[in-house]
């Protein structure tokens, strides 16, 4: 029987050495000066209670609960309202939330949480296993995009008391614990619920939780307003009075309103990374890339294998070593980011193998590669012509398809752009199939299995469905690193399967990782205690307070 | 029923098939665009399966062919209902009437400024024909014409809320502001409202002045104008009761026009300040295919376009005798 380690309840004790820590990481990973801006925050002082935090979210929320669409904004704010069963500290470990402790037995088919007494829905109701029940078996593995795969194996949640709630599986699911925060897995009120069709439930844009904050107000296309839960289970939090994310649609605007001190806290890069050096310089502002490990996003090329040249191993290869993925960050991203050599970001060290085949920038060995391949330079120079659909979120993607549209002319690949909306490129990239490269983001995830395996899973070739395998890359032994590692409960093992299954995709190159990439919070250096977890940027501002 | 009543209901009833067809014709092109609704909430999940999608298609009324699809839509309208607004997770009335009068004080608040300053620097430039304060007048209105609104509005941020400090750079309100009474509020949204309000009008300030010059100076030339000088009018009356108020018409031909456009203008401005109107809410209707949305407020504005359309066929009656309302 595997138990949860004793540790304080909260990890407040190690956030400064985290800080410390996280100033030299970074200062070692050459990132400019102003990312570790935020360790200079001085983290001292105590919390001062009361006060208004008006921060900005973009973009704005489509409903106020993650099951029901789980993209960032919503996650970010709905975190605010609604519990986890669990946080996670900054080695990316579970501390109790709602559940207070948790038991893993029968060889990882079981999972007992005992969950925290005399919590009340903000609504007065008492919470209890029957809400961790419904959530998990009617939001999580039903209705959660990707809570239908991570709980895929969860058979029933068993509910012997009001403060006991065991998850039974059908096979080992370590990447559960992994994906119980209040972002991923909010436990809602089954009282409010249960019998309603929930994604018309008019609880989505006013929930009630048991979290920090209460809602107040949303005022679609202004602002959302939640206030002080004074009888949150964790005594004494949160420090703020009231909470207000306001919608500014406009990044310049955003960054205005940083300036004039209009908002405190911008999370997810909300202002252009153009505007972030001239933001930096702002004694008032603090500029941070912590908070955002849980979602470890990492730039990357699709290469649909169903086109003759890309099908050739030899060309895939060539396209890693002519794209110089440095000046790409340098260039595009402003410097923040990281080249990636594979496709788990190495910020997540339990499961990053750095150990895998490299394709470093060079051009010489990428013509080589051509060559090998019979693509000859035309009269013109050129040896062939793919084109690449960038992802359509801003002018970041294209700005990234211009600079490897350079870097591959060198070599004598004529990289054509193709702009077009984000649904389109969706219905193109997912359904259609009719394209040759495209750019995308992938948020791998602190656990990798939530992010990674949907893309190199040949059964996920399935046309139709976005976020898929859309490559068309097929390798047995691939899917078989990934069925052993989803059931594989032994920490060790795991990780030496998810450094296979890393080499194996860096040598067949089915997708290309460039960046891996680093998002920006900017705020006043009035706000201290923001959380430096994982999931920070997605978490609650329970820890939060405003300095005078 | 009196003839102008009458007039009014029959162009409310030729007014139904048009909204039909718009209603058709966008229904139509949406469904032409690739990607749908299921598309874009999978897309932004990171996670999807075949059930999932299968489950919204679902869920979002897709998975029937396209013409039931129509067809349920336009019995909803018969009933008086929208629709639903998965996207929003609103019911699509709700969220238009919700957003519909900050659109419309922004709109009319620039329409009324832009008429106000237009015409009257369009009188000042024609009296003062061929002068300096003439060509001034028309350089500066062509600038106000030719500049980019979202440039205009940032340009006004950077003065007036970063340097001067003067006005809120976005927003409808202050968040958390205690106001004393109602007058407190409306004070609070006119501060709020000035910025936006004087970028939007700032293009239209410009037709308004062009077009007041010219039919003021096309009216100068008519003999009634010798006739009421010959009378020994002052020349301010005979400016605002004889030229002026037959310059009116084109003017009111083009706002009109405006009001209908207008629409088009207040998605830039509600953009750049972060005001909550209408014209964001349907772009973000079409980035993320979300039909119902974007139906309901094709229909909305094309009502609102009618009525106004209506309305400046009454006041050229009012304006000008010789035009009298028919059947």
């Amino acid at each position: 029987m595997l138990k949860n380690p004793s540790r304080s309840p909260l990890p407040a004790v190690s956030r400064r050495r985290f800080s410390q820590g996280a100033f030299i990481a970074l200062a070692a990973l050459g990132l400019p000066g102003g990312v570790a801006s935020a360790a200079a925050v001085p983290a001292a002082g105590q919390p001062v209670r009361g006060g208004t935090l008006v921060a900005v979210i973009q973009p704005e929320p489509t409903a106020l609960a993650s099951a029901v669409n789980n993209n960032y904004a919503n996650a970010s704010v709905s975190a605010n309202v609604y519990d986890g069963l669990l946080r996670y500290d900054e080695e990316m470990l579970p501390q109790p939330a709602l559940a207070e402790s948790w038991e893993v037995s029968d060889g990882g088919r079981s999972i007992l949480f005992r969950l925290r007494k005399g919590v009340k829905w903000h609504d007065g109701a008492d919470f209890t296993a029957a809400d961790v029940r419904f959530s998990a078996l009617e939001l999580w593995k039903k209705l959660h995009a990707r809570g239908r795969v991570t709980f895929a194996a969860l058979l029933d949640v068993e509910t012997p008391d009001p403060h006991t709630a065991i998850f039974r599986l059908s096979a080992p699911a370590p990447v559960i614990l992994s994906a119980l925060n209040a972002a991923e897995s909010q436990v809602m009120p089954k009282h409010l619920y249960e019998n309603t069709d929930i994604l018309k439930n008019p609880r989505n844009n006013a929930p009630v939780g048991t979290g920090p904050f209460i809602f107040k107000e949303w005022r679609k296309g202004q602002h959302i307003v939640l206030e002080r839960n004074p009888g949150y289970w964790d005594e004494g939090k949160p420090h703020l009075d009231r909470l207000v994310f306001r919608i500014i649609p406009d990044a310049a605007s955003r960054a205005v309103a940083l300036e004039t001190g209009e908002i405190h806290y911008a999370p997810f890069t909300a202002v252009p990374l153009a505007d972030v050096a001239r933001l930096r310089d702002d004694p008032a502002l603090a500029v941070s890339t912590s908070g955002y490990a849980f979602q470890s996003h990492v730039f990357l090329l699709d290469f649909n294998l169903s086109n003759p040249h890309l099908a050739d191993l030899r060309v895939r290869r060539a396209i890693a070593h002519a794209i110089d993925r440095q000046g790409l960050i340098d260039t595009v991203w402003y410097g923040f980011g990281k080249p990636a050599v594979s496709p788990v970001p190495s910020q997540l060290t339990r499961f990053h193998n750095p150990d895998v085949p490299r394709h470093d920038y060079d051009p010489g060995r990428a013509e080589a590669l051509l060559d090998e391949a019979g693509l000859l330079r035309g009269a013109n120079g050129i040896r062939f012509t793919v084109t690449h659909d960038y992802l359509p979120f801003g002018e970041t993607y294209r700005d990234a398809g211009e600079y490897i549209r350079n870097n591959l002319k060198k070599v004598g690949i004529d990289f054509v752009l193709r702009g077009q909306d984000y649904p389109s490129w969706t219905r193109r990239v997912y359904t259609d199939y009719a394209y040759d490269i495209d750019s995308n983001t992938v948020a791998v995830m602190m656990d990798p299995e939530m992010g990674l395996p949907r893309l190199l899973l040949s059964t996920n070739h399935v046309r139709g469905v976005p976020t898929s395998n859309n490559t068309g890359y097929d390798n047995p032994e691939a899917d078989r690193v990934i069925k052993a590692l989803q059931v594989e409960p032994d920490a060790g093992k795991r990780k030496a399967l998810f450094g296979e299954l890393q080499a194996i995709a860096m040598t067949d190159l089915p997708i290309l990782p460039l960046s891996e990439m680093r998002h920006v919070t900017i705020h006043s250096r009035k706000l201290r205690g923001l959380a430096q977890a994982p999931d920070a940027a997605l978490a609650s501002l329970a820890d939060a307070w405003l300095s005078a | 029923m009196p003839t102008s009543l009458r007039y009014v209901f029959r162009r409310l009833v030729q007014a139904l098939p048009m909204a039909f067809a718009i209603v058709l014709l966008n229904f139509l092109l949406l469904k032409l665009t690739p990607g749908d609704l299921a598309d874009v909430i999978a897309g932004e999940s990171g996670s999807a399966t075949p059930e999932f999608m299968e489950n919204l298609r679902r869920l979002y009324g897709l998975d029937i062919p396209v013409h039931l699809q129509f067809l349920n839509y336009i019995q909803g309208i018969l009933h008086f209902d929208l629709g639903y607004s998965f996207r929003q997770g609103m019911p699509v009335g709700e969220l238009i009437l919700e957003r519909l009068p900050a659109t419309i004080l922004l709109s009319l608040t620039a329409i009324l400024f832009a008429l106000l300053i237009g015409v009257l620097l369009g009188v000042v430039a024609a009296r003062s024909r061929g002068s300096l304060l003439d060509e001034a007048i028309s350089v500066v209105s062509t600038m106000g014409f030719a500049t980019p609104l979202f440039w205009v509005g940032l340009m006004l941020i950077v003065l007036f809320s970063i340097e001067l400090r003067w006005l809120p750079s976005a927003g409808m309100v202050t968040v958390g502001a205690d106001y004393r009474g109602r007058w407190d509020e409306w004070l609070d949204i006119g501060r709020h409202l000035v910025l936006p309000a004087v970028t939007l009008s700032l293009f239209f300030l410009s037709i308004y002045v062009r077009i007041t010059r010219s039919a003021m100076l096309e009216v100068y030339g008519l003999d009634f104008v010798r006739t009421a000088r010959a009378k020994g009018l002052t020349e301010a009356r005979v400016v605002i009761r004889h030229v002026l108020r037959n310059a009116l018409l084109p003017i009111v031909t083009v706002t009109g026009l405006q009001l209908g456009a207008i629409f088009g203008g207040t998605v830039v401005v509600e953009t750049v300040f972060g005001w909550p109107g209408l014209g964001r809410l349907a772009q973000e209707a079409v980035f993320s295919r979300d039909v119902n949305l974007l139906l309901g407020i094709f229909l909305c504005s094309s009502f609102i376009v009618i009525v106004v359309n209506l309305a400046v066929d009454l006041l050229y009656a009012a304006l000008d005798p010789r035009v009298e309302v028919r059947q």
